[in-house]
């Protein structure tokens, strides 16, 4: 298909892979922040593709996987309240809270309706007046700007029964405090392609001029991630990391200027709960004051049970990546896709699923090793 | 209102008679059926199959087709996949109070369309009216009997190590329709199901190879779900080429976008094969000259090695893991 098969060539694949292996020369560690790069990773084989001494680990990129529990929890106790509709995307419907899920609230009674956008939550808003629509926000600076239009096209519209629960949360802040930690030793981050659509690729000039770490901004198709790689790998063998954009069709310096002025208009950062990291100062986004009354917790205050982590699950670490998925105890055995116990099986960007469904480490390696 | 469905017309009395005589047996009718006798009697002979399906599509009406044409595909298709000749179904509808009565002639005319291009002939019949929300608009039910001939042998564990996969054209048409129509998703495109009898299809492969081992349609749980199925069942290991997988532009751009995999993605009419090797260019030939196979390819073998897991060699050329679907199909976030 024209535009995405020329990003799918096997030819072309091997040349970057060929070219990756003779610049590579030591082994380093990248970490691809984004779970839609784990899975195209291990979807299309990359992973085979590149020198076994070019790591790749999986990052905390997957909006549901860093979603805390928390949080999880208050969204499934408001789905459990009279005359509320509570929307959200997909991938959210399955994550098991601190004793429910969503999906578990919905088959018990709870209005629980899966939506593609904020924008149809909206339309649901108008569509049932005497209900109260409640959109779960969740995503990084990708989703952000269409649910502050929401908001704003709410606000246009007069629509009184709309809100939204804020969890959105920004990309660079947690790049900061995964290397702040020293937790985990980088020498490259395979930065987010959707994200810098929007925020542009100037937000990451501080990893390279701080911590010393390579930064490729990719798409998502095959030779995007095998560019990004090699693009990484060349500032790493040289002494030279710097911000490259490996996706140039979709991202510039400066990102997207409407997307962003959506979001500064409806959002004010405020530090964010994320799964296994805890606070992160200035990582999240909440309604500014005047738009207050489209905020779900003002408008419906629970109370909430403190909230209960899954025992033995590893999310938290997997999203850190100091750990990967398949080191996990749990992995496969007592945590499956059907019977998940912590979010990163879940998702459809979780690393764990991603892991878990393209068989790999191990019978992808033993296979391949035969043929 | 005199153009919806009412309770009464399950009641049993004047209205079910007339729902039945006006409604569904212009469109269905047979020696057989006309009779309204408690049950159908006919004469077989030989090995049947027999087998049964519900149909709970949402919406019903979709681009391609309607539960009425699913009904009777997908029941014949069950025969076809046992090799069997599909012969007589029977129908039952569970209708909720205050549906259309015009939209239920269109179902039903659906049916009978279907039924005619697939040769058979529905030969008994139930109908049931429940409350308004205790069923969403329409189900159906369908259950099917055909004949297998002698020496035709289908069934999920027959693979062998050395065999052919085959698969008779494009995947994820059916689920993409019916999901871009229910949630309303905009792709503008001339998608279509692919919905429809195979069992012609099927008759044409027996012809030409009446020893294939095995055949399945990959309807709910997509392609993938169906050779992770037949190298269960038969114990062997499966590799496909996923260059060789017929999908269109429409189908993959849709799947891009919604971050799912058109291997996982149901369909309505196609088949997998499984065949001797010395037949698969035979079988792959006459497969061609069928409408409903127009687009067959050879996609992959079976092999003795990793039984019961199926791998596919990517586009970019390693292997990998090809598993089956887990949970629903759920539409990704960014």
């Amino acid at each position: 298909m024209k535009f995405i098969d020329e990003y799918q060539d096997s030819r072309l694949a091997k040349g970057l892979a060929d070219q990756i292996a003779r610049r590579s020369t030591r082994s380093i560690r990248l970490m691809e922040f984004c779970g839609g790069h784990t899975h195209a990773i291990l979807r299309y084989g990359i992973r085979q593709l590149v020198p076994a001494r070019v790591e790749l680990r999986s990052g905390p990129g997957c909006p549901v996987c860093v979603t805390a529990t928390a949080d999880l929890d208050k969204a499934i106790a408001l789905a459990r309240l009279p005359g509320v509709i509570v929307t959200t995307f997909g991938d959210m419907m399955r994550v098991p809270g601190s004793a429910s899920s969503l999906q578990q609230a919905k088959a018990e009674g709870a209005d629980v309706r899966i939506v593609y956008s904020a924008l149809d939550a909206i339309e649901m808003a108008r569509a049932n007046p005497e209900k109260e629509v409640i959109f779960v926000g969740i995503g990084f600076e990708t989703t952000a700007p269409t649910i502050a239009a929401s908001i704003l096209k709410a606000r246009r519209e007069e629509t009184t029964n709309f809100r939204v629960l804020s969890l959105n949360k920004l990309t660079p802040p947690v790049m900061k405090a995964l290397l702040d930690s020293g937790e985990i030793q980088l020498d490259g981050i395979i930065c987010p392609g959707h994200v810098s659509v929007v925020i542009g690729s100037a937000p990451y000039a501080f990893i390279p001029r701080d911590y010393g770490v390579a930064c490729a901004i990719s798409g998502f198709e095959p030779l995007d991630i095998l560019l990004s790689v090699d693009r990484l790998v060349e500032q790493v063998e040289g002494g030279t990391p710097g911000v490259e954009i490996a996706y140039s069709r979709g991202v510039t310096a400066d990102g997207n200027r409407k997307a962003r002025e959506l979001m500064d208009e409806v959002f004010e950062v405020g530090d964010a709960n994320w799964r296994g990291i805890g606070i992160v100062p200035d990582s999240g986004l909440a309604l500014r004051e005047e738009y207050g009354r489209f905020d779900a917790e003002k408008a419906f205050p629970v109370s909430l049970q403190p909230p209960r982590e899954p025992q033995g699950c590893r999310c938290g670490d997997v999203i850190r990546g100091t750990t990967t998925p398949s080191d996990c105890e749990l992995f496969g055995k007592l945590c499956t896709p059907e019977r998940p116990v912590g979010p990163c099986m879940v998702s459809s960007e979780g690393a764990c699923a991603a892991y878990h469904q393209y068989g790999y480490p191990d019978i992808s390696q033993g296979f391949e090793s035969k043929t | 209102m005199g153009d919806s469905i009412l309770l009464a017309h399950g009641s049993g009395g004047r209205l079910s008679h007339e729902l039945v005589e006006k409604t569904l047996l212009p469109f269905v009718a047979n020696q057989e059926l006309n009779k309204l006798d408690d049950s159908a009697v006919f004469e077989a002979s030989g090995r049947l199959a027999f087998t049964i399906d519900s149909y709970v599509v949402n919406p019903i009406f979709f681009p391609g087709g309607d539960i009425g044409r699913l009904a009777v595909c997908g029941t014949v298709n069950d025969l076809a996949m046992s090799g069997a000749g599909p012969l007589y179904l029977s129908l039952a509808a569970i209708i909720e109070e205050g549906f259309l009565l015009s939209e239920l002639e269109q179902v039903m005319r659906s049916i009978k369309e279907a039924a005619q291009e697939a040769g058979v002939s529905i030969i008994a019949g139930d109908t049931k009216v429940v409350n308004r929300g205790q069923a969403d608009k329409l189900f159906i039910t369908t259950s099917g009997v055909g004949t297998v001939s002698p020496g035709v042998d289908i069934a999920g564990a027959n693979a062998r190590a050395g065999d052919k996969v085959l698969l008779s054209g494009t995947v994820g048409d059916h689920g993409i329709a019916v999901m871009s129509q229910r949630e309303g998703l905009e792709f503008s495109m001339s998608l279509e199901s692919d919905c429809a009898p195979l069992n012609g299809l099927v008759a044409g492969m027996l012809e030409i190879s009446p020893r294939i081992h095995c055949l399945r349609d990959p309807t709910r749980g997509g392609l993938a779900t169906t050779l992770n199925e037949l190298a269960r069942q038969s114990e062997v290991g499966i590799i496909v080429e996923e260059v060789t997988i017929p999908v269109r532009g429409e189908v993959r751009a849709a799947c891009d976008l919604l971050g799912l995999d058109p291997l996982y993605v149901a369909n309505e009419g196609k088949l997998v094969a499984v065949v001797d090797p010395g037949d698969a260019d035979s079988v792959l030939a006459e497969m061609k000259r069928s409408n409903y196979g127009r687009d067959a390819a050879i996609i992959g073998e079976v092999t003795s090695e990793h039984p019961g897991k199926v791998m596919i060699r990517t586009r970019l050329g390693p292997s990998r893991i090809l598993d089956m679907l887990s949970g629903e199909l759920l539409p990704r976030i960014c």
